[in-house]
């Protein structure tokens, strides 16, 4: 890294600006950056995220790559052992599973195979999630496949100011990082002046208590963070009170910000539009009642997508939890009546 | 119409015979003059073929010390390349220090001869550590075992090489099965495409474990990468000049901005696919038989001892440095330091990782309650 970082001055921008814009920074500082993708370089990407920094860095440093995704992985695989930092784009979460096999056996291992002689620095840009009406395999969430893979970091941003400072600091980690990007906000706008002062910026391992509260800790990430923080001003109404956590790092989880707010709260909701079993959340819960289960004035509730198949777009309102799923799930964290009541007999 | 099953392992010797690859040693040790090969070896003198020679007999030297090293134990298993030693030294020989290997679990010849210290090699199968040494150091990059994925990793650094400006060649080793993986596949598109300094070498050994080349290709491999649109050579494999001056060739032209190069080397497995194989099952004796006619060693001597060299000394200092390295790993290899519960937790980030802590200091605790120590100690010693 230079000692002198180049940062443009930015105003009302959306959270696909602010990842372009956090790139274009990128890119700027080490020459040993690299984009790589499919239709990332002359067309900018399908949601236009990389726009312009081809014909701004050129096309050695923004790379068009042919149709193969195990290809883009394996491949900067091997410029990151010539010492390049690639940043590939997996062009929707449905299509990173032909690079599975690269992602799992040789990017996540590879610092560990060789004793640590060989770092694999590759930040892999993944759009993810539903909300966007679009075909089979264009709305999934298969962030928990990589959090169970040892070696990987995996992040996601939830705002325009998160997607600016997240995108650079998992370039610059000498790690590979696992970058999902919450597809459906980004047109989302928000004010960045400012923000290349860099003051609200966190470590890329750091959850952030998101809105403070005092009855229900609300865990979510992404795309669901927008959601839960209409939820907390919704429950504020009932005089509820809730603290929203946007974990961040979904790998490692930071536990010292959730655990804290628990002890806190007693009550725990976590909300993720994957799947339910086997899922972050059933981590989360894990986690914190290892941690704290004595604060625990119930047991954590998860609210999620339904072990399903991503469904058609018609169906996807049923299938990602909305502002009522969610504030279905605090209610049940707080005992009053809910849709499992009568399950549970109360 | 039925579902055809090829279980052939001799392609190569149906209709067209051996000839139709590039061939400079014939198995008798006559010399087949060949005008585009020919240049790329005038230079050897014979001290240098006597070196390739010895090459070859201490490559095959170590291969068995490991082989019976497993048998006694001290290695949980081992992948022989025993048929194969010319190719191997061949290809190895040709490359130049800058140049970067991505080699599969069986090129322990090429390894060894690029400057990996045969009993850190050995270490890996004796499971004591992943890589055990710095690929940088020897421009070797960690053995791969997932079937042609490596194909991939030196794509991409020749890729890298072209971009930094530097004139080598990122070379992957990989098998015939391996052609019928998807990433290799894909490694010729992305080399093809980006006109990267990658040479493909790829050890057609018949056999992917019990699957004879028939399950795999039915058409000679080197014509696969012709229609990714890469140049592609079949060579004898077991002719250990011809392999030079092919990867020579093939190198020459990566690095002087030629693209990507293929090179089908004909080889044969003859021995088992690892210490835990047992190739009777599956294939015939007289297919060995046939193979140990082409011998790899057999045909350099034969040559030298033609063109009046004095073989029997050539042997014997041959022997002797087999002899000498064949101890010394056997000693160093009893002498491996075993790794600590602690080094399992290292290395798995480069960064620090509250959950690999925690799990560390954990399991620590646990040993302790058992008088031991993450560092293999014993508690309180
Ligand atoms: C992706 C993958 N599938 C299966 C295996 C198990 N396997 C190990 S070696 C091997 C055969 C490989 O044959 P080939 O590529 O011809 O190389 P050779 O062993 O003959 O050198 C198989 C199937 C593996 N290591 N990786």
């Amino acid at each position: 890294m230079t000692a002198l970082q180049k940062t443009e001055k930015l105003g009302k921008t959306t959270f696909g600006g602010a990842l372009n814009a956090g790139l274009r920074a990128a890119l700027a500082n080490d020459p040993k950056v690299l984009l790589m993708g499919e239709d990332i370089g002359k067309l900018g990407g399908v949601f236009r995220i990389t726009d312009g920094l081809q014909a701004e860095f050129g096309e050695h440093r923004v790379l068009d790559s042919p149709l193969a995704e195990s290809g883009i992985i394996g491949t900067a695989v091997g410029l990151a052992y010539r010492g390049y930092r690639p940043v590939p784009e997996i062009q929707f979460d449905g299509f990173v599973y032909p690079a599975f096999d690269q992602i799992v056996s040789q990017v996540a291992k590879i610092h560990y195979r060789t004793g640590g002689a060989v770092t694999i620095p590759m930040t892999i840009r993944i759009p993810f999630g539903g909300g966007i009406g679009s075909p089979e395999h264009h709305s999934e969430s298969p962030e928990a496949y990589f959090v169970h893979t040892p070696g990987l970091r995996v992040v996601s941003p939830s705002s325009p100011a998160e997607a600016y400072w997240m995108i650079q600091d998992a370039i610059a980690c000498e790690d590979p990082v696992i970058f999902f990007e919450p597809k459906r906000h980004y047109h989302d706008k928000q004010d960045l002046t400012g923000i290349e002062e860099g003051k609200d910026r966190l470590p890329l391992g750091a959850a952030r208590v998101a809105r403070e509260g005092e009855h229900v800790t609300l865990v979510s990430y992404g795309s669901l963070v927008k959601t839960c923080l209409n939820v907390a001003t919704a429950a504020e109404d009932e005089g509820i009170s809730i603290e929203v956590i946007d974990l961040r790092s979904l790998s490692p989880i930071d536990f010292g910000t959730i655990e804290a707010s628990v002890r806190k709260t007693g009550r725990l909701v976590i909300a993720h539009e994957a799947a339910l079993t086997g899922g972050l959340g059933a981590e989360i819960a894990t986690g914190v009642t290892e941690r704290c289960f004595h604060y625990l004035e119930h047991a954590p509730v998860r609210v999620t997508g339904w072990d399903l198949p991503y469904p058609p777009s018609k169906l996807e309102k049923h299938h990602v939890p909305d502002l009522d799923r969610i504030l279905d799930g605090v209610d049940r964290a707080l005992d009053r009546p809910n849709s499992y009541s009568r399950f549970e007999g109360k | 119409m039925s579902l055809q099953i090829d279980r052939s392992a001799h392609m190569e010797f149906s209709s067209a015979g051996d000839d139709h690859f590039e061939q400079m040693l014939k198995p008798c040790g006559d010399r087949v003059p060949n005008a585009l090969n020919d240049p790329w070896v005038n230079d050897l003198s014979e001290e240098d073929l006597a070196d390739l020679y010895t090459d070859m007999v201490v490559i095959r030297r170590l291969d068995t010390e490991a082989t019976a090293l497993q048998r006694q134990g001290e290695l949980a298993l081992w992948p022989p390349l025993l048929g194969q030693e010319a190719s191997q030294v061949g290809a190895a020989r040709a490359m130049q220090k800058d140049d970067f290997v991505f080699p599969s679990y069986r090129e322990s010849g090429v390894m060894v001869l690029r400057g990996v210290n045969p009993t850190d090699l050995m270490r890996v199968w004796r499971g004591s550590s992943a890589t055990s040494w710095n690929p940088y150091d020897m421009n070797v990059a960690s053995p791969q075992i997932i079937i042609g994925a490596q194909t991939h990793h030196a794509v991409g650094y020749a890729m890298g090489l072209a971009m930094d400006g530097v004139d080598a060649a990122a070379v992957s080793f990989f098998g015939d099965g391996a052609t019928s993986q998807g990433d290799v596949n894909e490694a010729m598109v992305f080399a093809a495409t980006y006109h990267a300094p990658a040479v493909f070498f790829c050890q057609n050994n018949h056999w992917a474990i019990s699957e004879p080349v028939g399950l795999q290709s039915q058409t000679h491999i080197a014509e696969r990468a012709r229609g990714f649109g890469i140049p592609a050579v079949r060579v004898d494999g077991n002719d250990v000049l011809a392999v030079l001056a092919v990867t020579r060739r093939a190198l020459d032209q990566a690095r002087n901005g030629g693209g990507p190069f293929f090179i089908e080397a004909v080889t044969y497995r003859m021995g088992p696919h690892t210490t835990a194989d047992d190739p009777t099952r599956y294939r015939d004796q007289a297919e060995l038989e046939h193979w140990k006619e082409r011998d790899p060693l057999d045909r350099l001597s034969k040559y030298l001892e033609k063109s009046g060299a004095d073989m029997e000394a050539i042997q014997r200092r041959a022997q002797e440095a087999a002899d000498k390295i064949a101890a010394v790993v056997r000693k160093e290899l009893k002498e491996t330091v075993e790794p600590t519960p602690r080094n399992l937790f290292e290395n798995v980030y480069v960064n620090e990782h509250p959950r690999i802590n925690e799990q560390r200091d954990h399991y620590g605790a646990y040993l302790e309650q058992f008088g031991e120590t993450l560092d293999g100690t014993q508690a309180g010693a």
